[in-house]
């Protein structure tokens, strides 16, 4: 159902949102999401668990479908093995007896998806060392994925997402699992990445304070709908109200931080 | 013959005997291809799928010494369709042991069927379970080597998304691999690579030869090219250097009646280097080195949970 929204093959946007509806099975996850993301903005996607973040990085690698709406990415349909994504999943350990240095994580970026024999050259190498480097993460290369903290895997992650030069990263909770100051370190690593290489980011955290210097724009879902703009439009206490639709206080403490009160269930305070 | 201490002639000795010759053939065969492939078992924790199948796959071998047809054709129409079943039931292999125990209980108990209903002493079945490798034809040695082929050609081919979607299958997915068929694919393999290695340990030991060498040779290397090579080495190393000890070791055996089973070598073998490899690293980590096997890193490891 194309609705509106002339301009699809609009090189100024990365992705482009009209009307979206997905379901999860027979269960409407969100609908009516009309939303655009430039090429080279860092976006939050925020939202209390089980609101559908992971499912709109699932439409956008097409490995999941709308079920009403326009979606493009880079101005065409989102398909699966888009070599333009670099994605990072969302994880919640790795065994520690996985022994694997991290430097074969990050080739299998490149020739993971290879068939046939083949062995991994100088480029290659010198392509993970690269993307080893600009994650910080060099030192890393020999280590083993078991043995790494989960600041080292995220980092190792990226480089993994990054190695095949993507023009748009899809980052799912890299900060969950990381004490404040690692997430911010990770968020440095991820700005510098946005601003030095124009890869358009989108990242999905629990937490937003962490990020909220550097966000162009925040992807709010929750209640079954999407809400978007800058953090400073989005995060207020008078959309968010609309969005949840019960009333949510938006309060900020000396420093800027966020906390946001109400949300779904009037006795839980939601950290956004 | 007895053992002499000088190495050339007791290998001439005992390579003297075609069924000798033909053991360490077959034994090279099968623990290159069970190296190469439990390298990618442990990597994939398919560890329990693999002694499941190798062990369901008695079931066929059993039906088909019932139905007087070769077992081993048996042997891989039961391993065969126990691994595509168990590829299909479950992609993660966290979720899967359920799953793989009740398909194993289920082919156990037709496996106990068509044993209870065989007249006479199933030998086929003895050594199937137990593996005869000093009763290997050459022709046997040569059908071996050309299904070896045939898998390590299509490794070759697999490697790289096999690998990829073992170690992040998220990303794999998304990148666009196609999930189950690379399962489906894998399974096979392993139920061929066992059917035509259980000759040499048998069914209840493939255990042995397909993960235990590729289980200690991970924890010495942490690339991948290198651990398959160690992983072949470790695999040879204990099939070789057990089939020379069961023939040393006969040799001082007052019953000419029954020869020591070479399995019984080659499997504790195989237990004592993975038992050696896991003190020693303990050893270098606590005691000698506090750095090794982890390579040094400039970032602190700091403890994360995670």
């Amino acid at each position: 159902m194309q609705t509106g929204a002339p301009d699809l093959g609009d090189p100024d946007f990365a992705i482009r949102a009209s009307r979206v509806e997905v379901a999860y099975g027979k269960q409407t996850v969100w609908s009516d999401a009309t939303f655009d993301v430039r090429r080279g903005e860092f976006v939050a996607v925020i939202g209390p668990n089980g609101a559908g973040k992971t499912t709109l990085f699932r439409l956008l690698l097409g490995l999941q479908r709308p079920l009403t709406g326009s979606l493009t990415v880079f101005g065409a349909t989102p398909r699966r093995g888009n070599d333009r994504i670099g994605y990072v999943p969302q994880r919640h350990t790795i065994d520690n007896d996985t022994f694997v240095a991290a430097q074969a994580l990050v080739h299998l970026g490149i020739d993971g998806t290879k068939w046939g024999p083949g062995f991994s050259g100088r480029a290659h190498r010198e392509a993970s060392l690269e993307a080893l480097g600009a994650v910080g993460a060099t030192a890393l290369g020999h280590k083993s994925l078991g043995q790494m903290s989960g600041g080292e895997l995220q980092r190792v992650f990226l480089a993994e997402a990054l190695v095949g030069k993507p023009d748009m990263l899809l980052l799912d909770e890299p900060l969950s699992n990381l004490d404040i100051r690692r997430a911010r370190e990770l968020v440095e690593v991820v700005h510098g990445l946005v601003a030095s290489r124009g890869v358009t980011t989108l990242l999905v955290a629990h937490d937003i304070n962490p990020l909220i210097e550097c966000l162009d724009k925040v992807i709010y879902i929750a209640n079954g709908r999407v809400a978007s703009g800058l953090p400073e439009t989005v995060l207020t206490s008078s959309s968010l109200t609309e969005l949840y639709g019960v009333p949510v206080e938006v309060l900020r403490d000396s420093r800027g931080n966020i906390v946001i009160v109400g949300g779904e269930n009037p006795h839980e305070k939601v950290v956004a | 013959m007895s053992f002499s201490w000088n190495i050339v002639t007791d290998l001439r000795a005992m390579w003297q005997w075609a069924f000798m010759r033909n053991a360490f053939e077959a034994g090279g065969i099968a623990s290159i291809m069970a190296g190469i492939v439990g390298y990618l078992v442990v990597l994939r924790r398919s560890a329990f799928a693999t002694h499941a199948l190798g062990h369901g796959g008695f079931s066929g071998a059993a039906g088909a010494v019932l139905f007087g047809v070769n077992p081993l054709y048996g042997l891989l129409l039961a391993t065969s369709a126990g691994g595509v079943g168990m590829a299909l039931a479950g992609q993660r292999a966290t979720t899967r042991d359920v799953e793989i125990g009740t398909i194993l209980a289920f082919m156990l108990a037709v496996g106990l069927i068509f044993l209870s209903l065989y007249q006479g002493y199933a030998s086929e079945a003895y050594t199937i379970l137990f593996g005869e490798i000093l009763g290997v034809s050459a022709s046997e040695v040569l059908l071996m080597l050309e299904v070896s082929v045939g898998v390590l050609v299509a490794l070759a081919f697999l490697y790289r998304p096999l690998l990829f979607s073992s170690l992040d299958p998220d990303v794999a997915e998304a990148k666009g691999l196609p999930m189950t068929a690379l399962g489906v694919a894998f399974m096979l393999l392993v139920a061929v690579a066992i059917s035509f290695s259980v000759t040499v340990v048998g069914v209840l030991l493939i255990f042995a030869l397909m993960v235990t060498p590729a289980a200690a040779a991970v924890r010495l290397t942490q690339r991948p090219v290198y651990a398959v090579t160690a992983s072949v080495l470790l695999a040879l190393a204990s099939t070789w250097l057990g089939l020379t000890l069961a023939w040393f070791a006969s040799s001082y055996w007052p019953y000419p009646e029954n020869h020591f089973p070479a399995s019984f070598f080659i499997v504790t073998i195989a237990f004592c280097v993975y038992v050696a490899v896991r003190l020693g690293l303990w050893v270098a980590r606590e005691w000698v080195h506090p750095s090794v096997p982890v390579v040094s890193s400039e970032v602190p490891a700091v403890s994360e949970t995670g």
